[in-house]
């Protein structure tokens, strides 16, 4: 107790001794764990870089000014990729993780014990991996290009729709169930009449959320040749046309701040 | 209605979610004329034949992990390769290095991110500070992990202190931000309560918001720890250290066993991280 | 000792919801601030202690002009007047006890809030507080485990830890089902004469009121339009309070009559609006 009475007077601590000493010990670790950790990265890092680094900074700040307006004809087409990505991508992605999402909720699994373990299997998998991994995986089997990248985006973003689609699945309200249930409607009336109404929103949500997160990532799927503007960056970064760098990353920003407007006001609809 | 409709006869239909016709058919036309271009522009750019060479490579990736690789190897040779012993220390060391930079990563971006998030929460924050801790926020979250890792690679030399670095960075846009939001949805009474108190401005953030915002910080620390690892897998790509280099060279030679093991590796970490942390997250509430 | 000399506040939105208001408690007084809901009780409580900067006039603690404070100032000030909030407004995160030092956080300083290392007399006081509301048990018990009543207690510890002058009591049995609502107005009362505390309470249940308090000042639309003795509210007071109804009911004399509950609703429109 943290209440003490220690001659004849209550004393009071916030915790007592032993959760204290416990908190204080957690604390320990967590330090022991960082300066551990920070040793390792320090033996691996060339210092003599680290303290020459405000000095590269500012070159490469000053080579990157002024910005090469020009170039802005030569990545329209890489913009118009970048967003075929994306957005095909989630649409693909939508088609398999609506099936893997019902699969997975505990409420509408067909199977508990085989089906469900494996959709959490996949969902898991896909969501592990970064879509600049599937890329480049993809990129090495299928060839270098915008399919690939579009199929990257869509690898990814299966787990990601699934596991927010299953938990809002988890989550609808049993009795308008039951009450469609109650109708003698089939198993897929009671899923077009009594589930899909109460997720509709949820998957919108999740939709526009998705998207504006795969615009993020397929600005940089070009990086391993998996098409899109990252192409372009890469290129210019490998031949150190800065100028044509910035330029670049202003497009990505503008092109970023877009989609997250657009996806505000669409979320901003729905709900 | 102000004329009473016959209840004989009178059709209905579900109404249409967007009232205006005009705009509802502009809508869908646009967005189908858009994915017939989209489609088509992608599509045409498919070298069908690459991709119809590449699938016996496809197979092999995914024969990869049946079984993976070092048992593979133990299989095919009856014994265990010196080169295998090789690959098995690359993976060893790659997986530490991303393991220390989700760590030192992690912890910094959230020593820096909680002032940044006071900073810019709207209901405690002056207008000056809130806008310029919004707008490192939005530089943080508008640029992927990748390009800012390109940029601290060539400032700081290759290895996991940029890799570092970018992931830090990363945090502190996440965490900052999602803080912030949840300051700014806090309760205003307690906050208020504690500031009739005659309380200092450290003392109330202590007492009147930290209480509040805990529980959510720690859950969104542990979250980041777990998304940190897997960034930590694709910062290596342009050389910032960690398991994506390892993973980088073993795509380059072709050799889909190892990446195999290694996605693996890394799928099996994230679970047991996501696991623990939502047992840890489930105890604090 | 509280002096308001033509308080006023006009919110940004233009609305004025304190015109002027003169305003005298003597110490040792317990005054009721009655009026209908957006009248600006909250907020000429706030106006006090500055939660809610007031637009013009002045108030006066002991001499002390608290509008024209600066910032170190003001926490002294503050810390000279207990609040006492509407929806407990207890940190739910913390235990009672850490609730009830938060009360002298305007008196110790920032690391030792931190630790909550408070001074042994502080930790004493603290107990005879929580022993005087009844809640010695539950002082390592999460505040968000208490029921209202018992978070009231709380909260009044916490404003009465301070040592304050005076108590600013903003609606304390709003929340509250009607037999806590007059334990609880019974122990304001109390512990004020115990320490001779002045205190205004800003409460809408006219009932209530008279029960227990002496004094009795209504607002109506941000201006004062009566100030007197409790059983000096007639059927025409009460309409020039609160508009034309039937007051009979209302000003029945033997307290404990049938009285269930009645209102406690539409006050939290105005909690708000004192709050933006």
């Amino acid at each position: 107790m943290p209440v003490r009475v220690e001659a004849g007077v209550k004393v009071w601590q916030r915790r007592d001794r032993n959760k204290q000493l416990a908190i204080w010990g957690g604390w320990f670790a967590v330090v022991l764990l960082f300066v551990y950790c920070w040793q390792i990265i320090s033996v691996n890092t060339t210092w003599f870089f680290v303290w020459d680094s405000p000095r590269v900074a500012a070159d490469i700040a000053s080579r990157m000014v002024p910005p090469r307006w020009e170039y802005i004809y030569r990545i329209w087409d890489p913009l118009w990729d970048t967003i075929n990505i994306a957005t095909l991508g989630t649409v693909l992605a939508l088609f398999m993780a609506v099936p893997v999402a019902f699969l997975a909720a505990r409420n509408t699994t067909p199977n508990a014990y085989i089906v469900r373990p494996v959709a959490l299997f996949i969902i898991v998998s896909s969501r592990s991996i970064n879509s600049l991994i599937w890329a480049l995986l993809l990129v090495s089997i299928i060839g270098p290009g915008v399919f690939a990248g579009t199929i990257a985006i869509a690898l990814r973003s299966i787990g990601f729709c699934a596991k927010l689609l299953y938990e809002a699945i988890e989550e609808i309200d049993h009795t308008q169930v039951e009450a469609i249930e109650a109708t003698g409607a089939s198993r897929w009336q009671i899923m077009a009449y009594g589930i899909v109404p109460q997720i509709m929103p949820a998957f919108a949500g999740i939709t526009v959320f998705r998207w504006d997160i795969n615009i993020r990532e397929s600005t940089v799927l070009g990086l391993v040749g998996a098409g899109g503007i990252g192409l372009q960056l890469s290129s210019s970064l490998n031949i150190l046309a800065w100028p044509q760098v910035t330029l670049i990353l202003i497009a990505i920003l503008a092109t970023v701040l877009v989609s997250e407007w657009v996806s505000a006001k669409v979320r901003h609809a729905i709900i | 209605m102000t004329v009473a409709a016959p209840t004989i006869g009178r059709r209905w239909r579900k109404p249409p979610l967007i009232r205006n016709a005009n705009l509802r058919w502009g809508l869908y036309i646009g967005a189908a004329v858009y994915f017939i271009l989209a489609s088509y522009s992608i599509l045409a750019d498919v070298n069908w034949l690459r991709v119809y060479e590449g699938l016996p490579r496809g197979a092999k990736f995914v024969g990869g992990f049946f079984p993976p690789f070092p048992f593979a190897n133990i299989i095919e040779t009856g014994g265990f390769e010196e080169l295998a012993a090789q690959r098995l220390i690359d993976i060893g060391d790659g997986l530490i290095e991303s393991l220390t930079m989700t760590v030192t990563s992690t912890v910094i971006g959230i020593i820096i991110s909680v002032p940044i998030g006071l900073g810019a929460a709207r209901n405690i924050a002056p207008m000056p500070v809130y806008l310029f801790c919004r707008g490192i926020i939005a530089i943080s979250r508008s640029f992927q992990e990748v390009i800012i890792a390109i940029f601290f690679v060539a400032m700081f030399g290759f290895g996991p202190f940029a890799g570092m670095l970018t992931l830090s960075f990363a945090t502190i846009g996440f965490l900052s931000k999602l803080l912030a939001e949840d300051i700014e949805s806090m309760d205003p009474g307690q906050a208020e309560a504690i500031r009739a108190t005659g309380s200092r401005w450290p003392q109330w953030i202590n007492y009147g918001v930290q209480p509040q915002v805990m529980p959510r910080l720690i859950g969104l620390s542990l979250y980041r720890l777990d998304i940190n690892f897997r960034e930590s897998s694709v910062v290596g790509i342009v050389g910032a250290g960690g398991i994506g280099s390892t993973l980088l060279t073993a795509f380059d030679r072709y050799e889909y066993s190892t990446a195999a093991t290694i996605l693996l590796i890394i799928i099996g970490i994230v679970f047991f991280a996501e696991y623990s942390s939502g047992k840890i997250r489930a105890r604090l509430q | 000792m509280l002096r308001l000399e033509g308080l006023s506040k006009r919110y940004r939105t233009g609305d004025e919801a304190l015109k002027g208001v003169d305003l005298e408690v003597p110490k040792g007084q317990v005054m009721a601030l009655i009026g209908p809901s957006g009248a600006g009780k909250s907020t000429l409580i706030r106006c006090i202690n500055r939660l809610v900067e007031p637009t013009g006039g002045r108030a006066i603690l002991d001499g002390v002009d608290v509008t024209a404070l600066g910032s170190s100032g003001l926490r002294q000030a503050r810390r000279r007047m207990g609040m006492i909030f509407q929806e407990y407004a207890l940190v739910e995160r913390l235990t009672v006890m850490e609730n009830v030092l938060s009360g002298r956080l305007g008196y110790v300083g920032f690391w030792r809030s931190w630790f909550r290392k408070y001074p042994q007399s502080d930790i004493d006081e603290a107990f005879r507080l929580l022993d005087r509301v009844g809640l010695t048990e539950f002082c390592d018990k999460r505040a968000d485990e208490l029921s209202g009543g018992q978070r009231q207690r709380v909260g009044i510890a916490r404003a009465l830890i301070q040592n304050p002058a005076l108590l600013l009591v903003d609606e304390p049995t709003a929340s509250l089902d009607p037999k806590t609502s007059r334990q609880i107005m019974r122990l304001i009362c109390e512990l004020c004469e115990e320490r001779d505390l002045a205190a205004i309470i800003n409460i809408h249940d006219v009932l209530l009121a008279q029960m227990f308090v002496p004094r009795i000042v209504g607002l109506r639309v941000g201006e004062v339009v009566y100030d007197g003795p409790a059983d000096g509210l007639s059927p025409d007071v009460l309409t020039e309070i609160y508009g034309e109804e039937d007051w009979a009911a209302t000003i029945k004399k033997d307290p404990d009559e049938d009285k269930d509950g009645d209102g406690a609703e539409d006050s939290t429109e105005e909690h708000m609006q004192g709050l933006t």
